[in-house]
């Protein structure tokens, strides 16, 4: 096949930005993606299976068959997940990665967020740390991905959020009447609503419709393609740019490296299964951060017997994602008006300044809940099944609220991604092992959320709650991933402590990249797709920038 | 919805009464693993899982489960991906029926009703994982989406009011920026 300048491992949040900037760069890029290419036509609006409910298994891949995770419980034992699985952490994959299904919830981070160590130190037993870049370094960048993948929203009621050179470039869809109900709650309590930002167009934008605000919506591919991925953003742009070709269902195998231990290009399974070679300048490894830890561990060779990027053992360390706790509350009236995306009203407030607690997390409403949903959420002491239960699913689908948000992750290096010994996928290759567990502080965090969430729906009215916490006395091995997974192959100054330096270029190997959530210091307490696009361009810019036809200027 | 709805448009009453000669010859050791119009439940199986179902959830001025085709679900995705759970079915059907002579002499579905709530309710308390699956596979298939087989005519949502078929394109939109209230 013929030699490229680029290849970019993964079609998802980041990869489709990386591609995109390249090839309108003028870099040959070959675009590698395991999944496949949906379009809106594959919505599906089935309750029982998305990406959000896995009942019946994933929609947008991968699929249960050939594709194990081994993770690791809290005794040491050992134990296969398959992706539709709780601990199997997924995320999607396919063309767009988890951009195609997500709720779209697209924040920037807070300054503090780039600098939680200096902020709060470290606590025991965390690898807690800085990012080598500033909100500022990244600011230009979250204002080209809010207008390039489309944002709506409004942010601007509250002043716990980071400055921005540039307005969102739409407005926020109108309001719910969660929003109606809750934001004049908050504002007795002190706080500061805002309308979400989301990925979602709120007027026409970027060539398409706007949300038909329909009740399928998080975990599913949008009807009407209103919702904003790189599958229909930057993708198409970088096909268009004549220099980027796709490949998709396309698995990769490692990553090839030359005697002087420098990357010759990658070997991966086309759709066939046939195993090919594809030669580049430059490898790009944007498949999330399990995956791609994993790929850089099973590219072993002479010069890197541990893989790629682990000579201070640092690949696949501080796996995270994000510890997620609320509250229901439950009203004497009808709460719910079947208006997608559900998702409406959000503070931030929380998210840092708490006396003793390092971080926080902004607080939302949830997404539209589908029936499904409900059961799990009906107050406590409600029976279990029989006609109590019949009648309470028909007395609260409608009269209830759930306030819910994002914990900040204290990262550990013990929450880890290694390669099975002996579990191995289709292709042969030795699958992913996740091990270790939730720094215990991220559980004080987040029962503290909790209690904040259910004064808040008190102070909206509810006439009962329950909190929606998990304890680590109940899963100790607990590790919450899944779509926010990130941190395993970390970005730093230093090489000891760290994989890739602020460029995203691995330190030993300067021309492989990893470009996506995995070198998220830390998580933030927000949903991480914005951030991980601004880091895509972030990351390309300088790439290109350094790029000399043959070589990086040092 | 086509061929597969099969009988489950038949009454709670048909059932029972179907039950009830099913285990009538089940009691004579006549019966065996005839199969019927399911896919993998075999005609007493299915009496006996829809006396399960139909007491999680019974009926009111909305459909039971049965009624609902929640049987149809659970038929169809246990030969697909529940396969895993054949087993447990197989055999947890077959202990709620040793139960249920154990307790009153007869089947359960030719049990009544009071009969079937206490048969379910020593299934519960005896912490199988039997119990729990169906538990879940009842809900799934009356509250999930029809196109699986179960919640027939998408009668659970119009029972929590939703519109089925939803309404399209319903924006409210006002391009105000910002409508906090």
């Amino acid at each position: 096949m013929k030699r490229v300048n680029a290849v970019v491992i993964g079609a998802g949040a980041a990869g489709g930005i990386v591609a995109k900037e390249l090839s309108t760069s003028g870099l040959s890029v070959v675009l590698l993606e395991r999944g496949k290419w949906y379009t809106s036509n594959d919505c599906r609006k089935d309750d029982l299976r998305n990406q959000r409910t896995t009942l019946l298994g994933n929609a947008f891949g991968p699929p249960d068959e050939g594709n194990p995770r081994v993770w690791v419980d809290g005794k040491g034992v050992s134990h296969i997940a398959l992706p539709s699985e709780g601990d199997y952490q997924n995320n999607a994959a396919c063309v767009g990665g988890g951009t195609l299904s997500y709720g779209a919830q697209a924040w920037r981070y807070l300054p503090q967020d780039f600098r939680m160590r200096s902020t709060y130190g470290v606590p025991a037993g965390s690898s807690l740390e800085d990012w080598p870049i500033s909100y500022d370094d990244l600011e230009p960048f979250y204002v080209k991905a809010e207008h390039e993948i489309g944002i709506s929203g409004d942010d601007s009621a509250t002043p716990f959020r980071g400055p921005r050179s540039r307005d969102l470039p739409m407005p926020p869809l109108p309001v719910n009447k969660e929003f109606e109900i809750l934001g004049p709650a908050a504002k007795r309590l002190g706080l500061h609503p805002i309308n979400i930002p989301m990925a979602r167009n709120s007027i026409p934008y970027n060539g398409r419709g706007p949300c038909m605000r329909c009740r399928w919506c998080c975990g599913f591919a949008c009807e009407v393609d209103a919702k904003n991925g790189s599958q229909n953003t930057v993708i198409p742009i970088a096909l268009a740019s004549g220099n980027c070709e796709m490949r998709t269902e396309c698995m990769v195998k490692e990553i090839l490296m030359d005697d002087r231990g420098r990357a010759r290009g990658i070997s991966y399974f086309d759709a066939d299964g046939h195993l090919q070679e594809q030669l580049s300048d430059i490898v790009i490894v944007s498949a999330c951060a399990i995956e791609s830890a994993r790929l850089l561990l099973n590219s072993k060779s002479r010069l890197f017997p541990a893989g790629i990027g682990n000579r201070y053992d640092q690949v696949g360390r501080n796996l995270q994602g994000h510890h997620y706790t609320g509250a229901v509350g439950y009203f004497g009236f009808e709460t719910y008006d079947d208006i997608g995306p559900g998702a409406s009203i959000a503070v931030t407030d929380y998210n840092h300044g708490t006396p003793g607690l390092c971080g926080g997390g902004m607080l939302a409403n949830e997404f539209i809940r589908l029936p499904i949903h409900t059961l799990d959420r009906l107050p406590t002491g409600t029976p279990r099944w029989g006609l109590g239960h019949k009648h309470a699913m028909r007395n609260y689908h409608k009269r209830t609220i759930v306030v819910i948000g994002p914990t900040q992750q204290i990262p550990t290096e013990h929450a880890r991604v290694t390669v099975d010994p002996s579990v191995k996928d289709k292709w042969g290759l030795p699958v992913a092992r996740l091990q270790g567990n939730c720094h215990p502080h991220t559980f004080e965090i987040g029962d503290v959320q909790a209690r904040r969430a259910q004064t808040w729906l008190k102070e909206a009215g509810a006439v009962d709650t329950s909190l929606m916490t998990s304890r680590p006395e109940v899963r100790p091995e607990v590790i919450e991933a899944s779509q926010h997974q990130a941190g395993t192959c970390r970005m730093g100054n230093d090489p000891r402590s760290s994989v890739v330096n602020r460029d995203c270029q691995i330190h030993e190997v300067d021309n492989v990249f990893v470009i996506d959530s995995s070198v998220n210091v830390t998580n933030g307490g927000f949903n991480p797709a914005l951030t991980i696009m601004a880091v895509a361009f972030f990351a390309s810019q300088s790439l290109v920038r350094n790029w000399k036809g043959t070589g990086f200027r040092s | 919805m086509g061929t597969k709805q099969k009988n489950t448009a038949f009454s709670r009453r048909t059932f029972l009464e179907m039950g009830a000669i099913a285990g009538a010859a089940l009691a004579t050791g006549c019966a065996s693993r005839k199969r019927g119009n399911w896919e993998f439940f075999t005609e007493d199986e299915a009496a006996t899982l829809t006396a399960i179902c139909d007491q999680i959830i019974p009926a009111d001025d909305f459909p039971s489960a049965s009624q609902a085709g929640v049987l149809n679900y659970i038929d169809k995705q246990i030969t697909r991906h529940y396969r895993p759970h054949q087993r447990a079915y197989r055999k947890g059907l077959e202990q709620a029926n040793q139960l249920s002579q154990k307790h009153c002499g007869k089947p359960m579905a030719a049990a009544s009703p009071a009969e079937q709530l206490q048969i379910v309710t020593s299934l519960e308390e005896s912490d199988t994982p039997f119990f729990e699956l169906v538990r879940s596979h009842t809900f799934e298939g009356y509250y999930g989406s029809p196109r699986h087989g179960g919640n027939r005519n998408a009668v659970s949502w119009h029972m929590l009011g939703l519109d089925e078929p939803p309404i399209r394109g319903r924006s409210r939109y006002d391009l105000k920026k910002g409508t906090p209230s």
